[in-house]
């Protein structure tokens, strides 16, 4: 791990044998069995799987909001498995931004105290809170919505404010699950056209997904089986370009 | 093609190159473009079968060019096209006969050829979402034939993840 993390590009987020079991009724269960990942600075990478995989499991271990079991977790060249809840509060404040499937955004506070309450307990002065906050709504076409409750937008816009929160203190990592599980076509394209404008700004996201048009944004898909890796691929596009509707599609006649 | 065409015509008469362009106006950059020579062998072909008309039209200073109209018969045609129902989707046996038999014969291992087929849907899929991106949203037909593409993937993915979970 030492010698992995001495070379020039260091993994922001590393895992080294990975475990989490679970107790259901006494019965321990193994939803994560040994996982080994790297994440590049960077890098959009895409976890995929079949339901019970083990898949979110991961992504909220990796993100510490659940302890390991066993194995190590290396963020930013820091072990980090064994910090407790509290320190992983502080570091995830600042450094790992985390978007859900249902939003989980503060019902009795606007959308914009949503996105600048986690600035101010990082420490940012109100009126930088307030100033990234409104750079991130003009950018993510939220500006008119900045004093409505979270109950009064719509599912794709309210996942658009719990996006501005995870990135209002400029995170090293953005970890999200599912983040259009629960949208309507139309708001999974903005959320889906937001996260590449990101990436393409230099954010690091790690994601999980069942929705196969995010892996086709990805740089890497990870498929998680049985809470092992069954495979971890970069993306390559098909070189045929303009065939690629036919490869799958062909109007008859 | 034939019947595209035929419908194309039953609009209006055109000549060959017209076709081409009208068919790539309407279903966009995502469809491949139809080779200038398949459509004058299928017009051939339609006008020997009585299904259109063509007639010589002179040009100036360029040789005379060749104007389709549609016949009673191709209208038929058209018509009983639009009528009858449509085959489903197909199924994309080809990698399905291969991840059942190939094992059998100790040829190659399910999981890889399985990881190598999901990683070639993704290299698709990137290129649907490209062409996504750069697409003129306002050609409904063209956007539509891609997201049919994207769904279909999708689907292509869940049963190769199916496979997975029974095979492996």
């Amino acid at each position: 791990m030492t010698a992995l993390l001495a070379k020039d590009v260091p993994a922001l987020l590393a895992a080294r044998g990975l475990v989490k079991v679970y107790r259901s009724g006494g019965v321990p269960v193994e939803a994560v069995r040994g996982v080994d990942l790297e994440v590049g600075a960077g890098e959009f990478v895409a976890i995929m799987g079949p339901s019970g995989s083990g898949k979110s499991t991961l992504l909220h271990v990796l993100g510490g909001l659940e302890p390991a079991t066993r194995g190590e977790i290396w963020l930013r060249g820091r072990r980090v498995d064994g910090l407790s809840a509290s320190a992983w509060a502080v570091l995830r404040r600042k450094h790992v931004g985390f978007v859900f499937q249902f939003f989980n955004l503060l019902s009795t506070m606007t959308a914009a105290d949503n996105v600048e309450l986690p600035a101010l307990l990082a420490g940012v002065s109100p009126k930088q809170a307030r100033k990234r906050r409104t750079e991130l709504f003009d950018e993510l076409g939220l500006a008119a919505k900045a004093d409505a409750a979270p109950s009064r937008l719509s599912g794709g816009e309210q996942q658009r404010v719990a996006l501005a929160r995870a990135l209002v203190n400029e995170p090293s990592l953005l970890l999200a699950d599912e983040p259009t599980g629960n949208l309507d076509s139309a708001s999974s394209r903005d959320v889906l056209r937001l996260l590449a404008h990101a990436h393409a700004g230099g954010q690091t996201i790690l994601l999980v997904t069942h929705d196969a048009k995010i892996a086709g944004l990805a740089d890497r898909v990870i498929c998680l089986y049985d809470g092992m890796i069954a495979d971890d691929a970069r993306v390559v596009p098909t070189p045929r370009k303009m065939s690629a509707v036919r490869d799958v599609l062909e109007l008859r006649g | 093609m034939r019947q595209h065409l035929l419908a194309l015509l039953a609009k209006e008469p055109a000549h060959g190159y017209e076709l081409k362009l009208a068919l790539e106006q309407t279903f966009g950059q995502a469809y491949p473009s139809p080779n200038i020579g398949q459509i004058y062998v299928t017009l051939k072909r339609l006008e020997q079968d009585g299904m259109v008309r063509g007639q010589d039209v002179a040009q100036d200073g360029r040789p005379n060019k060749k104007v389709y109209e549609i016949t009673p018969a191709g209208q038929a045609e058209l018509a009983s096209w639009v009528e009858s129902p449509t085959e489903g989707p197909r199924v994309r046996d080809e990698f399905f006969a291969k991840l059942v038999l190939a094992p059998l014969a100790g040829l190659a291992d399910r999981m890889e050829l399985i990881n190598s087929q999901r990683r070639h849907y993704f290299g698709i899929m990137r290129n649907l979402v490209e062409l996504q991106a750069g697409m003129d949203r306002a050609n409904a037909p063209a956007r539509l034939l891609v997201e049919g593409a994207v769904l279909h993937l999708q689907a292509d993915l869940d049963w190769l993840e199916r496979c997975q979970e029974e095979l492996v």
